[in-house]
């Protein structure tokens, strides 16, 4: 989860703004004992940070440091000492009219294709399936838990399923279209070719949407029983309530909603990898791939690690303007 | 949980209209539909002969067999698969979860410097591609090994240092919310009755939290379960996870689909269960904190 925007909250003695240390507004009295724990709280922190350091941030300095380094296979059990390369491998990441640079493009337009997508049906599916689910009615139990299973499957389990349902011969996406709906004049490719999008699509959106679904199921339940009750005394019908109550209380849920299934859609390697192996057809080839593909396959870390650095600074950038651009206008309690 | 907005529709004379209950079984059924096909083709395939699997698809198997569930164990070493996935799986959710009740009690309930920066650095990671961070994870790993002896390049250890990572960021935000909702004056009473700050989280703030902490420890636990491209690249034959063993299925000649069906279904088996039982403590711990 990467936000720490929260919207403001309305619940006597709890002022949750969670990813937000700094403007806490509580209306507690502030016991002085608690402040004078001087070292405490570090220590408490101190197993996350220690590994925050060795897994993500360490690691990350060395790959951008890496970036600026010729780093093939001959330098990669020598890598602090591979030639000192400054921009160079950035420059041929963003060379769009040689193959290497007009590849990384090309994926990138792919990605984002795929991602606003992917996003967009499974926040409309998430959207539906938990408005729907509101009020009682038998079966709701159940399928509440139906809808979070694709969520609870392991992502290889249940994508190699996909991958078998869209083989071409045996396959049950073809056998269903070509042979007893009779829509294609030959059973298609799924795994290869253009189709090869349209799959993974699919496959993204099921697999994502359920979480779409719990998260707002979940905001769901934090609205008060009491609007929708002096709406329908006003004389609001089911529809109305939707859209002037239910969408707009929605608003910070979807903030952050919206912004971490764009980053995990955006950075998906799991599905495409289970998909289509270690390098996917073009029509579908992920920036995740693409840059697993430079790196590993190729034998260029150098050039990956660019890659990946630029690959970061996009999704820095867009992020912030997203928290710029969503948190205007809200009597925010923790917007960064 | 009787839920918000149609609560009590049958005593009200405002009964959803005919125009939303069709909506609404029409939507429900597609979204179940969608949902369950692809465990529908799971299930049906792993129960048919090799040649029905390799052969044109069929909705009802024309023969029923249970052949491919004992198979999986002698085509690939599954069993050891499955003993490593739950070894690391089962660590990294106990260290995280642990390490991320300390971390959210430390900024739910004290003020010191540096409590922003902490909490905006560990969500932003969520933002790295895992691709940005493999490689010098790995060559952290191999230089580690190489300098102090401690092994963690291809072994268990190196996958639940990194895999607790993985899922630390959201369930130190989860919990962070999660403990700032339980009243302070609790814990505060617990202080004044003699606890220290260590008996006060044990004793008031855990308890009071355990919808939270198992909604996190569900959500850790599927983390390290599902995860792919670290368990390629950071394990060997003694040290393979399910996530890389089910890929042993396919050979030069044939890939035995029913047996690849029937393995995907026994490594879900766990993790859907346990999420199905405790999916109300996520809901519920989601609407305490993290939804907020």
């Amino acid at each position: 989860m990467t936000s720490t925007v929260t919207p403001p909250v309305r619940e006597s003695g709890s002022g949750a703004d969670q990813g937000d240390g700094g403007a806490r507004r509580r209306r507690l009295p502030r016991i002085p004992d608690r402040i004078r724990q001087g070292g405490l709280p570090y220590l408490l922190l101190l197993p996350a940070v220690l590994l925050e350091l060795l897994v993500h941030i360490v690691p990350m300095v060395i790959g951008i440091v890496m970036s600026f380094r010729e780093l093939t296979q001959l330098y990669i059990n020598n890598w602090g000492n591979a030639p000192w390369r400054a921009f160079d491998n950035y420059k041929i990441a963003v060379d769009f009219d040689a193959p290497l640079g007009e590849a990384l493009l090309h994926s990138f337009y792919v990605t984002c294709l795929f991602t606003v997508i992917t996003v967009g049906l499974s926040w409309l599916f998430g959207m539906a399936a938990a408005v729907m689910l509101q009020g009682n009615f038998r079966g709701r139990g159940l399928l509440r838990a139906v809808f979070l299973t694709p969520y609870a499957l392991p992502v290889y389990a249940a994508v190699i399923t996909w991958a078998f349902m869209f083989q071409r011969d045996n396959g049950m996406i073809n056998h269903v279209l070509h042979n007893q709906l009779g829509l294609t004049d030959e059973p298609s490719f799924w795994l290869i070719g253009d189709n090869s999008f349209i799959a993974l699509v699919v496959v993204a959106v099921w697999k994502s949407w359920p979480f779409a679904f719990l998260m707002l199921m979940a905001g769901l339940q934090n609205i008060p029983r009491e609007l929708y009750e002096a709406a329908s005394i006003d004389g609001a019908g089911i529809w109305q309530q939707i859209r002037k109550i239910t969408l707009p209380s929605l608003r910070p849920v979807n903030q952050v909603l919206v912004l971490v299934l764009f980053l995990w859609t955006f950075n998906d390697f799991n599905t495409p990898y289970v998909l289509f192996g270690e390098s996917a057809p073009e029509a579908a080839d992920l920036i995740s791939i693409h840059i697993y593909q430079s790196s590993f396959v190729t034998w260029n870390f150098g050039t990956g690690s660019a890659m990946s650095v630029l690959l970061l600074l996009f999704l820095l950038l867009v992020t912030a303007v997203y928290l710029v651009a969503t948190s205007r206008g809200r009597k925010g309690s923790g917007a960064v | 949980m009787p839920s918000k907005a149609l609560a009590g529709k049958a005593r009200s004379p405002l009964a959803p209209p005919a125009s939303f209950r069709w909506t609404r079984r029409i939507i429900l059924a597609f979204l179940t539909a969608f949902a369950l096909l692809p465990v529908y083709v799971m299930v049906s395939s792993s129960l048919k002969p090799l040649e029905d699997v390799t052969d044109t698809f069929q909705w009802i198997p024309s023969e029923i067999t249970i052949r491919p569930y004992f198979d999986i164990w002698d085509t690939v070493p599954l069993a050891h698969y499955f003993m490593n996935s739950l070894l690391v799986a089962g660590a990294a959710t106990v260290l995280s979860v642990t390490i991320a009740v300390f971390s959210a009690y430390a900024v739910s309930r004290y003020r010191f410097r540096g409590k922003r920066v902490f909490t905006v650095t560990v969500l932003s990671t969520q933002m790295f591609p895992g691709i940005l961070f493999l490689l010098p994870l790995f060559l952290i790993f191999v230089n580690i090994g190489n300098s102090t002896g401690v092994a963690l390049y291809g072994s268990r250890g190196g996958l639940i240092l990194t895999y607790l990572t993985f899922s630390l960021p959201f369930s130190i935000w989860m919990l962070i919310g999660y403990f700032d909702s339980i009243p302070r004056d609790l814990d505060e009473a617990a202080m004044v009755d003699g606890c220290g700050p260590f008996g006060a989280l044990f004793r008031v703030v855990v308890p009071a939290a355990i919808p939270g902490i198992v909604a996190v420890a569900v959500y850790a636990f599927m983390t390290a379960w599902g995860e792919v491209l670290f368990a390629s690249v950071m394990t060997n034959d003694e040290t393979r996870t399910l996530a890389v063993g089910l890929q042993g299925y396919a050979t030069q000649n044939d890939v035995y689909w029913n047996q690849i069906m029937a393995a995907s279904l026994v490594v879900s088996v766990p993790v859907v269960a346990g999420f199905l039982l405790l999916q109300r403590y996520l809901v519920a711990g989601l609407t305490a904190g993290a939804v907020k």
